[in-house]
């Protein structure tokens, strides 16, 4: 199953007026990975609908979050918690607090026929700094965006990162 | 800098307190590899990992690579994962079928039971060389047993049965199997591999630790408690936030609800914390009566009720196991180094049950044991600290009487707490640890020249 068919699951959803474009899924993708830079969750989390879903997949192709195990799959009330916790003056796991900085390239269309929303996929380079030690994350992004009321919005995003199904040191800042 | 000559490992424990030097100390650790991982049981893996003959996955006894596998005869064989010829790893992938291995160096090739099977240019060594002799070979891990599935190796060939060391925590793994309408588990939803920078033992110190959710786990309690419910969710941040937020119970929850349970060997239980009703599924849920309507039907009413009032949280099986009979989840741990250490989680389906409730198994194993968790991802910050404050001259001798003056003996031969916030547990892992490690007790004892973490 492609993301685009695990997307198809998702509930109904008015049409976008029409399919967004490549320049502006670019713009879009940038913003989105500068909120996560300066920290700015709430902005971050302003950016889903309110039926998103967000999903980083524990090994390479996988099929559904439903029935393996997923680095992060959060719904929409989980990716209210994430970032309500990352605000929070006792996550010990952010003391001291990530640095990252992202690198968003590569953007492509994948599919403009879904009458929901457009398939983007663009890959990324996140390195983040924590306590004396830097991580490197590589990996593709698949966001599937639409327009909300003149604003693009996220319906459903997967992060398949290089070294998913490899060990790893907990993950607390979002990808 | 320190340089001095342990002659004594037992030393290193007291009644109450341990040495900082067991969680720091190359040495140490390079003993407890030789002695604890040399001489206990390990856990390896589960059979439905090998269901026909030539499946094969491979892991860890220590830090000495081995491969599982189900040999032609449906037996299960633990081989060193290494050429006879010249040292090489035989078995690169994790997993897999196969009817032979075959070393990619020289190409020797070896039968699914470890024995040498063809050597190219065979003439040209010398003649005393026989490849079939039983040196010739991928070598046996010498015992290989199971309970009920699982798989357990053990390096020594001295020592108690499997069954005689697990003693009274068959009990454990009988009710992980027992929940299962068909009696069968299979390894299913992929594996989680977490990695901290501290010692082995602090994760197995932790699980059973009662006193620490309220306070470590602050960050997601406070979050779940203040989510609102009428946000959509798919069923993951339902069962996400139940957990996060039964993290927040108070102490005295802890010291009246809960209990902790302790066997030979260094093996316990934490009881009666969670239970299904207020995590996985509430008993109304068409889930959960689905499920409870397969188990009644395979093993009767009085049965079905019995196996749900069981209710154990962590049940850990000393020194590398974990697992959660109740929500099917299983932890394997990989001393790396003294300071490093590696876990590896898996997941179960019931056999026999509905498919929704192994979703939610899947659900409960991202909250719990997931690498991008809102909890576990603290409990790894825990072990780090502790990793970089362990190096520190201050404290010499680590705290670990918590409980000490009121723990009781247990009916089934062992001890518990008074109340579940007793460190019993690891009072426990420690008189295993000087057994396994105290020299009269260790025949191959070499006096251990300690040097700088």
């Amino acid at each position: 199953m492609s993301p685009t068919d695990v997307a198809a699951d998702r509930r109904a959803a008015p049409r976008a007026s029409k399919p967004l474009d490549v320049q502006a899924c670019e713009q879009f993708l940038v913003h989105e990975a500068r909120l996560l830079d300066e920290c700015r969750f709430d902005e971050w989390l302003a950016l889903f609908t309110p039926d998103a879903s967000y999903w980083v997949p524990s090994e390479p192709d996988q099929k559904s979050p439903l029935d393996m195990v997923s680095l992060i799959y959060d719904d929409r009330r989980l990716l209210e918690t994430r970032v309500r916790r990352l605000a929070s003056p006792r996550i010990y796991s952010q003391e001291p607090r990530s640095r990252t900085s992202r690198v968003v390239t590569n953007v492509t269309i994948e599919d403009t026929t879904d009458p929901v929303a457009t398939l983007v996929r663009s890959k990324f380079v996140l390195i983040e700094f924590r306590r004396n030690e830097q991580r490197l994350f590589g990996g593709t992004s698949f966001h599937r965006l639409k327009t909300v009321d003149g604003d693009i919005k996220i319906a459903w995003k997967r992060v398949d990162l290089v070294n998913c199904d490899g060990p790893m040191d907990g993950i607390v800042v979002p990808l | 800098m320190r340089h001095d000559v342990i002659d004594d490992v037992a030393s290193l424990v007291k009644p109450g307190s341990v040495h900082r030097r067991l969680y720091d100390d190359p040495a140490i650790f390079e003993l407890e590899l030789e002695r604890v991982f040399g001489s206990a049981w390990i856990y390896v893996g589960h059979e439905s990992q090998v269901k026909q003959p030539g499946d094969y996955f491979c892991t860890y006894l220590g830090r000495k690579p081995v491969v599982v596998v189900r040999g032609p005869d449906s037996k299960v064989h633990v081989l060193h994962n290494q050429c006879a010829h010249r040292g090489a790893l035989v078995v690169a992938l994790d997993k897999g079928r196969t009817g032979e291995f075959q070393c990619c160096y020289h190409g020797w090739t070896y039968h699914l039971d470890g024995r040498l099977k063809a050597v190219p240019l065979q003439h040209g060594y010398p003649p005393g060389f026989d490849p079939k002799s039983p040196s010739m070979a991928m070598l046996h891990v010498p015992h290989v047993s199971s309970y009920r599935g699982f798989l357990f190796a053990n390096q020594s060939s001295e020592g108690p049965s499997l069954e005689e060391w697990l003693g009274y925590m068959t009990t454990s793994l009988d009710d992980m199997v027992d929940r299962a309408p068909d009696g069968e588990l299979e390894v299913a939803g992929g594996v989680f591999k977490h990695t901290y920078n501290g010692n082995w033992k602090l994760y197995l110190e932790n699980l059973c630790d009662a006193a620490h959710p309220w306070f470590t786990h602050r960050s997601s309690i406070d979050a779940a408690q203040q989510q609102s419910d009428e946000v959509f969710t798919d069923g993951a941040g339902e069962i996400a936030i139940r957990q996060m937020r039964q993290n927040g119970a108070p102490y005295s929850f802890w010291e009246s609800q809960v209990g902790i349970w302790t066997y030979p060997n260094g093996h316990s239980f934490l009881g009666d914390y969670h239970d299904d009703k207020k995590l996985v599924a509430a008993l109304n849920d068409p889930i959960s009566r689905d499920y409870m309507d397969a188990l009644e039907r395979k093993k009767g009413r009085e049965e079905t009720k019995r196996i749900m009032e069981v209710r154990r949280w962590n049940s850990n099986i000393y020194p590398n196991l974990s697992f959660m009979s109740q929500f099917q989840q299983l932890r394997v741990i990989h001393p790396l180094a003294v300071n490093r250490t590696l876990v590896c989680t898996y997941s179960f389906r019931l056999r026999g049950a509905p498919e929704q409730l192994f979703h939610n198994t899947i659900r409960f194993a991202n909250v719990v044991n997931g690498t991008g968790s809102l909890v576990l991802t603290d409990d790894l910050e825990i072990y780090n600290r502790i990793g970089l404050g362990i190096s520190s001259e201050g404290a010499e001798w680590l705290q670990i009487g918590r409980g000490f003056q009121s723990d009781v003996p247990d009916e089934h031969g062992g001890r518990r707490g008074k109340n579940s916030t007793s460190e019993v547990y690891i009072r426990n892992m420690f008189d295993a640890w000087v057994g396994y490690m105290d020299e009269a007790a260790a025949p191959n004892h070499r006096r251990l020249e300690s040097v700088p973490a």
